[in-house]
């Protein structure tokens, strides 16, 4: 591990450099957030509002950000409530599934890492972390329609089928960040409890998995910030145009059907943005940690 | 225990030869061409099933290597059929005159040469090329940047870390949306003041080229500036207030002290955006679409002009319906990844033996 060193430790700046790096700081904040403002602005305008100045406060009103936003929400192309649903199922049941057969699978792989099989299993997963979602694309989608008609199970246009190309494809990272925390795990614990008689699968649930929490949360984290924002997977598998879209597949939609009303593009945008801000804002710091590790270590 | 292990063996068993029972109905109703509804449900449950008799299974010597099998079993399947049997598939058709329904020939290299014949394609090549070429210098030079704003002792700074960082959490197609809206609306009155002239960025191939980068970096080096704040923050107290007593000017500190001692995290970061702004293509969608005008290129007037490699190649495929031809670029798209890959393997390699 290495040593860390706290922010607050020791005194503060002082004197005119610390005021012109404040005043930097504050600039770029500005910079950086300034978006945001214009998002939220203008989505509470009227489209002649909006074309008379985009950046100032006039013609704001809350009456007509609400008339914008029930706009969108009612609004047939977008059918917000219904992809933000489809959204959270699909990212929840795939964080879960991933959680949890992503542990599974690692702790097998840890258990057996003398074996040929578990080595090769294990080499296989982190060489396909490169593989990128282009070259398989066009196949998956042949593969699950004709699997989908062989079973009779519709694999392509339905949450079924998303969610398990999420396990296979979130499956590599997730395996390859566990495997490197569980092979920390003490092997005595689970020594211990097999002299006692408890079987593997208990030893799994009842010892290795609580251990994995911390580590789970990183991986939930990016997982959940990569289904969650995805577009390329969801358009592939549910079409542009299906019954059943994710969020940023129905804004895509939206954006396509409404060319210039900006301040209806700019609400739906808002309403696609504020679940993430929410979550960001409650766990800021287990996300930007998440992300620092899993970028280190993948 | 007797009555306990008994009752596993019947459970085992039922499971066992309902879950075997099942699938075979289903594969038999699958084979007839049935419609029947259920034989999906059938096949899910029998699989199910099947699991887990094998789970239940008494003999105890064998019970370890069940619980692996089952274990390994979900994320193995799904991994294998999302990822394993489409690439194999994909490397194939690519020889292949397939349309994304049936082929019928073996073409050889025909896609492979085709693609190099077009120049769209070599631009939008060229294209990435230059893309990655400045995000990996800008984005790695405002990061850090940004990172040695953050990691000196000023007040506030977890507020502007987390907002530094706010874009990172937006999604592309959102995002560049938004963006849209800036350029077309925003900025084109900042040149109307500036220049009295109305002029959208988007509207041309090299400026709309520049505003892809700047989105791209607004978005992406919060992100890579929270592994430089972790890299800077790894260098010893100590070290630096040796370096203070003795003397050192802070340039010295930093490129002295900080920057050799944080040499793997360049590393990191450098080949992080490299393929990251390799693959973009949520925001190039979003924003251009990949519209624009080449006036001549290689002879040729041409449309795509933003148009990056990611995007030509979904673009080949899915609008232009040419699934051979997209398929065979992708695989170039993923052989160039590996061997950037493979390249910062050895690097990453080579740096830990020094250390």
């Amino acid at each position: 591990m290495a040593r860390r060193r706290k922010d607050t430790e020791g005194r503060l700046e002082r004197g005119p450099g610390a005021v012109i790096k404040v005043i930097i700081a504050i600039l770029i904040a500005v910079y950086v957030l300034f978006p945001f403002y214009l998002v939220v602005i203008n989505s509470a305008k009227t489209t002649a509002d909006i074309t008379a100045n985009p950046i100032s406060l006039n013609g704001v009103s809350f009456q007509q950000l609400g008339q914008n936003l029930l706009d969108v929400t009612t609004n047939t192309h977008f059918e917000f409530w219904s992809a933000f649903g489809t959204s959270v199922i699909i990212t929840v049941v795939s964080l879960f599934l991933l959680a949890l057969f992503g542990g599974m699978a690692a702790w097998v792989i840890c258990r057996n890492n003398k074996t040929k099989w578990a080595t090769v299993i294990y080499f296989v997963f982190i060489a396909s972390m490169i593989i990128p979602f282009q070259v398989v694309m066009l196949p998956l989608i042949a593969t699950f329609r004709d699997v989908g008609k062989f079973v009779g199970i519709s694999m392509l246009q339905s949450i079924p089928g998303i969610v398990f190309a999420y396990c296979g494809f979130g499956g590599a990272m997730t395996v390859f960040i566990l495997v490197g925390f569980i092979k920390g795990v003490p092997y005595d614990l689970e020594e211990a409890a097999s002299i006692d008689g408890c079987p593997p699968e208990k030893i799994f649930f009842k010892i290795i998995f609580p251990l994995l929490k911390p580590v789970l949360t990183t991986v939930t984290i990016l997982n959940g910030m990569w289904i969650w924002n995805d577009y390329l997977l969801p358009s592939m598998m549910l079409g542009q145009n299906g019954k059943v879209k994710t969020l940023p597949v129905a804004v895509q939609a939206f954006v396509g059907s409404y060319v210039k009303e900006w301040n209806m593009i700019l609400a739906a945008a808002m309403l696609a943005i504020i679940p993430m801000i929410i979550v960001f804002l409650v766990a800021q710091k287990q996300i930007m940690k998440g992300m620092i590790e899993g970028a280190v270590k993948g | 225990m007797a009555v306990n292990s008994s009752s596993r063996r019947v459970i085992s068993l039922a499971c066992l030869f309902g879950g075997i029972a099942l699938m075979v109905i289903a594969l038999i109703l699958d084979a007839m061409k049935s419609d029947a509804p259920f034989r999906g449900a059938f096949l899910v449950i029998g699989m199910i099933a099947i699991l887990a008799g094998l789970f239940f299974f008494p003999t105890l010597k064998h019970h370890r290597t069940f619980v692996y099998v089952v274990f390994l079993f979900p994320l193995l399947f799904t991994f294998v059929v999302t990822v394993i049997i489409p690439l194999v598939l994909g490397i194939g058709y690519s020889f292949t005159d397939w349309d994304g329904i049936r082929l019928t020939k073996f073409v050889g290299f025909a896609n492979y040469g085709k693609m190099f014949s077009q120049p769209s394609f070599i631009w939008s090549i060229l294209l990435t090329v230059l893309f990655v070429a400045f995000n990996m210098v800008l984005v790695n030079l405002v990061a850090f940047l940004l990172a040695l704003l953050c990691t000196s002792k000023l007040r506030g700074l977890g507020f502007f870390r987390a907002a530094y960082f706010l874009p990172n959490l937006i999604g592309g197609i959102v995002l560049g949306y938004i963006w849209q809206f800036i350029f077309a609306n925003v900025v084109t009155n900042l040149t109307t003041a500036l220049f009295d002239n109305r002029y959208s960025m988007l509207s041309e191939s090299k400026t709309a080229f520049i505003a892809i980068i700047i989105v791209y970096i607004w978005q992406y080096a919060g992100y890579i500036m929270l592994i430089y704040i972790t890299g800077l923050n790894t260098v010893p107290g100590e070290v630096l207030e040796a370096a203070s007593i003795d003397g050192a000017s802070p340039m010295q500190t930093l490129f002295k002290i900080k920057i050799p001692m944080i040499a793997p995290t360049i590393t990191i970061c450098t080949f992080l955006t490299l393929t990251s702004a390799f693959k973009q293509f949520d925001v190039n969608l979003a924003l251009t679409n990949g519209t624009g005008s080449i006036s001549n290129f290689l002879g040729e007037y041409l449309t795509n002009g933003t148009e990056m490699l990611a995007l030509n190649i979904y673009n080949t495929a899915v609008i232009n319906d040419n699934y051979s031809l997209g398929e065979a670029k992708a695989v170039l798209f993923f052989i160039i990844l590996a061997v950037v890959s493979i390249v910062q393997v050895r690097i990453s390699n080579k740096k830990e033996v020094e250390l």
